[in-house]
């Protein structure tokens, strides 16, 4: 659990900076070339493999531990003062619901840059000024690869036409409630990790008086409070902003 | 030893570990607040058996806080309200004239009740008796100082030593999970030489009998290290986890 769990810590912080990317007033210009670039380029597809593999088996393994450690327990307290946080109590509620977040949003945009015929958009960047124009292909445009690149020697111009996954995001995240459910998600993100990730430390036996307050620093304001907020800035800038 | 607080016991009544038990109420009367909460359920029982009625079945021995016995889950916490204090050691006063406190046994698989709130922890036995011994050369005893122990190592030994045995760990824990008990017993040997040539056989074997005996696994929520009488830390469980991971990684039997 806590290898895995710290494996899916560090894949948030890397997701995260990609999809920062979103918010370059770019037309998407850099969004599209980095989705190209994660699907494409073999070492990131093995790691992304894994990734789900990791996924899956932190999630049903850590549901089959909560079963088994409810069997420990087979008749209730009538009354009962816990002295326990309530995100450590309820990792595997907040998981499963990261689990159908990871599912819908995997289907909103993985499964359709992979599935779907996506539209087509053509950047053209002037290489001296760094100028990018937008302009986006027709309905019936298609091609054969993800991204199709062109170089004009004599206008020092390069062309990219590539699948626009930003015309997905912005298209998707104006619908209210996938922004809720966005936004909600990101509270399980919060307090699954509140707990989560200091706890992997105590699994691998590391507890030290003077690593653990970097431990619990980390927890609050790396993985409950920045990531959680960086995420949801998404799609509630997509609904109010474009 | 007559007293003016009159407290509402709701007290958990159950025949044996195969019948279902439930709560029964009782108005006890007259109590001091000096009593302690023991003896508070020994006036009751006295006054129960004058009345021809089964007294209530409850685990107590030593009544100074060292043995461990005394297994009582009052108003939803382990050994009752106070921090750091067995349930011989809490006293009435620590309660107000006119409360109503519900007393149940520890919960858990592996500690089946006995009857009423008597639970049968011969797991915690079993898990000990896993550990094996120690090896200790026969012979006169050699110069304590042909042994240096650092002090910070003696300090910690010694705390887990603390531990009593009583459970109440196991009875806080969500998961009902005997890691601080079992982390206990084995750091206070980890950390001494003499623990030293069994050290990794004891880890594994402890915690494979942990699990053999249906307590859950441990998920760091830490209860058990915030209602433990004895103040065991949470530590040891690191120790635990690092001891059995270093174990099972350079032993060669499974
Ligand atoms: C981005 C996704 C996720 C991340 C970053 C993450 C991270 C973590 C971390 C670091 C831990 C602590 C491990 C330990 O203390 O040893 C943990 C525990 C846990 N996770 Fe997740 N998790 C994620 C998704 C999920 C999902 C989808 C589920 C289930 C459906 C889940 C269920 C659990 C459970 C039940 C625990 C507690 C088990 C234990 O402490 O032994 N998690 N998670
Ligand atoms: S660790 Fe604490 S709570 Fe658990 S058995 Fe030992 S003394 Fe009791
Ligand atoms: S009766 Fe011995 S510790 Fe309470």
């Amino acid at each position: 659990m806590s290898l895995t769990g710290l494996f899916l810590c560090t894949f948030l912080v890397v997701h995260l900076i990609g999809n920062l990317q979103l918010f370059y007033n770019d037309g998407g210009y850099s969004f599209n070339k980095y989705a190209v670039f994660m699907t494409s380029f073999p070492l990131i597809k093995i790691i992304s493999y894994g990734n789900y593999f990791f996924i899956l088996f932190h999630a049903f393994w850590g549901l089959y531990l909560e079963f088994q450690n409810r069997k420990a327990r087979p008749v209730a307290y009538v009354v009962t003062k816990n002295s326990s946080s309530f995100s450590s109590r309820n990792m595997a509620v907040l998981g499963t619901i990261l689990l159908v977040y990871i599912v819908v949003h995997m289907g909103d945009f993985w499964y359709k840059y992979h599935n779907e015929t996506l539209p087509f958009v053509q950047y053209t960047e002037n290489l001296l000024t760094g100028e990018v124009v937008t302009t986006e292909m027709p309905e019936t445009y298609s091609q054969e690869t993800k991204m199709v690149e062109t170089y004009n020697q004599a206008e020092s111009t390069k062309t990219v036409i590539v699948k626009d996954l930003y015309k997905v995001v912005s298209v998707s995240f104006q619908n209210i409630l996938l922004v809720i459910f966005y936004v909600l998600a990101m509270f399980s993100v919060s307090f699954h990790l509140v707990h989560g990730f200091q706890s992997a430390f105590q699994s691998l036996g590391i507890n030290h008086p003077k690593y653990n307050p970097l431990f619990k620093f980390l927890s609050v304001w790396l993985f409950a409070i920045l990531i959680p907020i960086g995420y949801a800035a998404m799609p509630i800038y997509f609904y109010f902003f474009k | 030893m007559e007293g003016n607080m009159n407290i509402t016991l709701k007290v958990w009544r159950q025949k044996n570990k195969n019948v279902k038990g439930s709560l029964e109420t009782h108005e006890v009367s007259g109590i001091s607040e000096d009593m302690s909460f023991l003896e508070m359920f020994d006036v009751l029982n006295e006054r129960l058996i004058d009345e021809n009625k089964e007294p209530i079945a409850f685990d107590h021995d030593c009544r100074e806080g060292i043995c461990g016995m005394c297994s009582m889950y009052i108003n939803g916490r382990p050994h009752g309200p106070l921090e750091g204090v067995t349930t011989c050691q809490l006293h009435m006063r620590s309660f107000k004239d006119g409360d109503t406190i519900v007393v149940e046994p520890w919960r858990a698989a592996a500690f089946p009740v006995v009857k009423d709130l008597v639970v049968d922890r011969s797991s915690f036995d079993r898990i000990i008796a896993s550990g094996g011994f120690i090896s200790v050369n026969t012979g006169n005893a050699q110069d304590g100082n042909s042994l240096p122990i650092p002090k910070e190592d003696a300090d910690k030994a010694f705390a887990a030593a603390a531990c009593i045995g009583c459970g109440a760990c196991v009875s806080a824990c969500k998961n009902a999970s005997a890691m601080l008990f079992v982390s206990a017993k084995v750091s206070q040997l980890a950390l001494l030489p003499q623990g030293q040539p069994e050290r990794e056989d004891r880890a594994k074997k402890m915690v494979a009998q942990m699990d053999i005996e249906g307590f859950g696994s441990c998920t760091n929520t830490g209860a058990c290290a915030a209602e433990c009488p004895k103040e065991i830390s949470l530590e040891n469980i690191a120790r635990l986890n690092r001891e059995f991971l270093s174990a099972s990684l350079t032993t060669a039997e499974a």
